[in-house]
């Protein structure tokens, strides 16, 4: 007989204690069923532009297969750089400020091991994406979650800022437009908190990965705020308005001193971003601009189409101002969020991920992504609007 | 209603024209009503000009369709320059599309539509080429679409993404 190890004796006890993804749980269940119409998918239901895909090819067969330097090739560098400024009125130095990472996903871990000491509390503006609390944990960080609601449109205010900070708080994260809630904030409501932030000297991580994704308005950036660059670790990628999840890329723009510790956990651990997924992201900066103008529209005309279709089967939802998601509340119904769900995939096929897999304040809604077909929409809708039926 | 709502307006139904006024009213925040009006207008108009269906015959079995592509050289006559000859090559019901062609060998573009093969010859030979101002033709069978007002013909692509991803 072997003798057989217990996990918790070979996993180090941070990673041992992680509580698997709600996500996952109920991808799990939606995966094992037939027929079954999708409102849970986190990532744009178009294919990568055409331009894009063949500027990878392109590369691919002159030969541009090796290593780029640790911060990214210094020409898309310069093109971020040329594209935050015009669009968001940020300005980076593209040496020293700007990093490409594989993903946006791989900017926010090493942004958190840049910053933390172990106990360092991290506050969390929820509900917010999943992987920040356990990002955070790995990183020897404490989370501290504060709430938003959908009364306030899912907004931070400066009272839940303010109660939460302790001598211990380091910094705080959150993405606005915000998945999973599409809420977004304006420059007047960020200046409502800069005080409280200076005054505690925070350090900043602001996820704008769903920046073009703003319907309405453009997206007010927190790092073009009086004062706040210095402060503020700007994360964004490729994945949400070019349609390039698959390709892995992102940056993170920061002050010269925090981008060098950025790099030395890049250089060390992935070395540099794929070079061929560099190549397509240059031409996205270049000369995807069109292309992601028309997904935008896209987006919003089916916005607007769900969010009315959820108030007339009698869901209230506030209407989201950027990212692909409405999120609904469900209250109404006496369900809690994951009743709710499981109810609505296994009655009606339908699959939405329940809120309070972002967090407790998740709870009572449903996160619906419409990035899918106007044919699956109104699908998912007269299902859904057959659910309520029975429940009502 | 404004001109980028309206351009949004064409977008969606040279997508789907198909879809409901309603349909169209709610992915624009606009009343249906208004919607209604503005199709009605656009039409009167001859904005929208006609609401066909885009069949990809390929996929009908036995389908008595041929698709030629025709240069025509013809010479042009004082006064009317071209658009005498086009606008008679025009009236063919056979004829799908005349176009005048700058920087080729010919002179306009003409696209046929015959149920065989022998049919478009006979078409070319007795119509089209004994036409006064007519000097010469070449024609053109099309073998396959790929392509076909912006749409590809071949399979779309399909959803790869996860039931359910972050
Ligand atoms: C808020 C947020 N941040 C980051 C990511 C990950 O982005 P990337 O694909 O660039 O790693 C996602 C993806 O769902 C997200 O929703």
């Amino acid at each position: 007989m072997s003798t057989q190890l217990s996990l918790k004796s070979r996993l180090s006890s941070t990673v041992a204690s992680l509580k698997p993804s709600g996500i996952r749980r109920f991808f799990d269940l939606a995966a094992s069923m037939e027929g079954v119409i999708s409102l849970g998918v986190g990532e744009p239901d178009f294919v990568t532009p055409w331009r894009m895909r063949e500027a990878s090819i392109s590369s691919l067969e002159r030969g541009h297969t090796a290593y780029t330097s640790n911060a990214g090739m210094l020409e898309l560098r310069v093109e971020i750089q040329k594209y935050l400024e015009e669009r968001f009125s940020v300005s980076y130095h593209p040496e020293s400020e700007i990093l490409v990472t594989v993903g946006a996903s791989e900017a926010i871990d090493i942004a958190l091991r840049a910053i933390l000491d172990p106990g360092d509390e991290v506050l969390v503006v929820e509900p917010c994406y999943v992987s920040y609390e356990p990002v955070i944990r790995l990183a020897g960080g404490v989370p501290v979650f504060l709430k938003t609601t959908m009364e306030n449109q899912f907004k931070l205010t400066p009272q839940e800022l303010e109660t939460h900070i302790t001598p211990r708080t380091k910094a705080i994260i959150f993405c606005y437009p915000n998945n999973p809630t599409g809420g977004t904030m304006t420059a007047d409501e960020w200046k409502t908190l800069l005080p409280i932030i200076e005054k505690h000297d925070l350090l900043v991580i602001s996820d704008e990965i769903y920046a073009e994704l703003t319907y309405g308005r453009m997206h007010d950036s927190i790092a073009a705020l009086p004062g706040m660059k210095d402060r503020t670790i700007l994360i964004s990628g490729f994945s949400k308005a070019f349609a390039m999840t698959g390709w892995r890329l992102g940056y993170v723009c920061a002050t010269p001193d925090l981008l060098a510790g950025m790099l030395k956990i890049h250089q060390y651990t992935m070395l540099c971003a794929p070079t061929m997924a560099q190549m397509a992201a240059l031409e996205a900066l270049r000369h995807g601009r069109s292309d992601m103008e028309r997904m935008i529209e896209s987006y919003r005309q089916r916005r607007n189409f769900v969010v009315d279709g959820f108030r007339q089967i009698g869901l209230s939802c506030h209407e989201p101002d950027g990212a692909f998601y409405a999120f609904p509340s469900i209250a109404s119904t006496g369900l809690s969020s994951a009743e709710f769900a499981e109810k609505l995939l296994m009655e009606e096929k339908v699959a939405v991920v329940p809120g309070d897999v972002f967090g407790e304040s998740g709870n009572g809604h449903i996160r619906c992504s419409y990035a899918t077909s106007m044919e699956q929409l109104k699908k998912a809708l007269d299902r859904m609007g057959n659910l309520m039926g029975k429940l009502s | 209603m404004d001109s980028k709502k309206q351009r949004e307006l064409l977008h969606l139904l040279e997508e789907d024209s198909r879809m409901s006024a309603e349909q169209i009213g709610k992915m624009l925040a606009e009343p249906t009503e208004v919607i209604e009006r503005a199709i009605a207008t656009l039409e009167a108009e001859k904005v929208i000009v006609k609401y066909p269906a885009l069949i990809n015959w390929e996929r009908v079995e036995d389908h008595p369709y041929v698709n030629a592509m025709i240069d025509v050289k013809v010479t042009p006559k004082r006064d009317v320059g071209f658009d005498e000859v086009a606008e008679r090559i025009c009236r063919f019901p056979e004829v799908k599309a005349v176009y005048l062609m700058s920087g080729a060998s010919y002179d306009l573009s003409v696209v046929l539509e015959g149920k065989t093969m022998r049919e478009v010859a006979t078409f070319v030979s007795q119509k089209l080429a004994t036409l006064d101002s007519v000097v010469s033709t070449a024609t053109h069978f099309i073998l396959k679409r790929y392509k076909h007002d912006g749409i590809e013909l071949e399979d779309r692509d399909e959803d790869r993404r996860m039931v359910v991803t972050p």
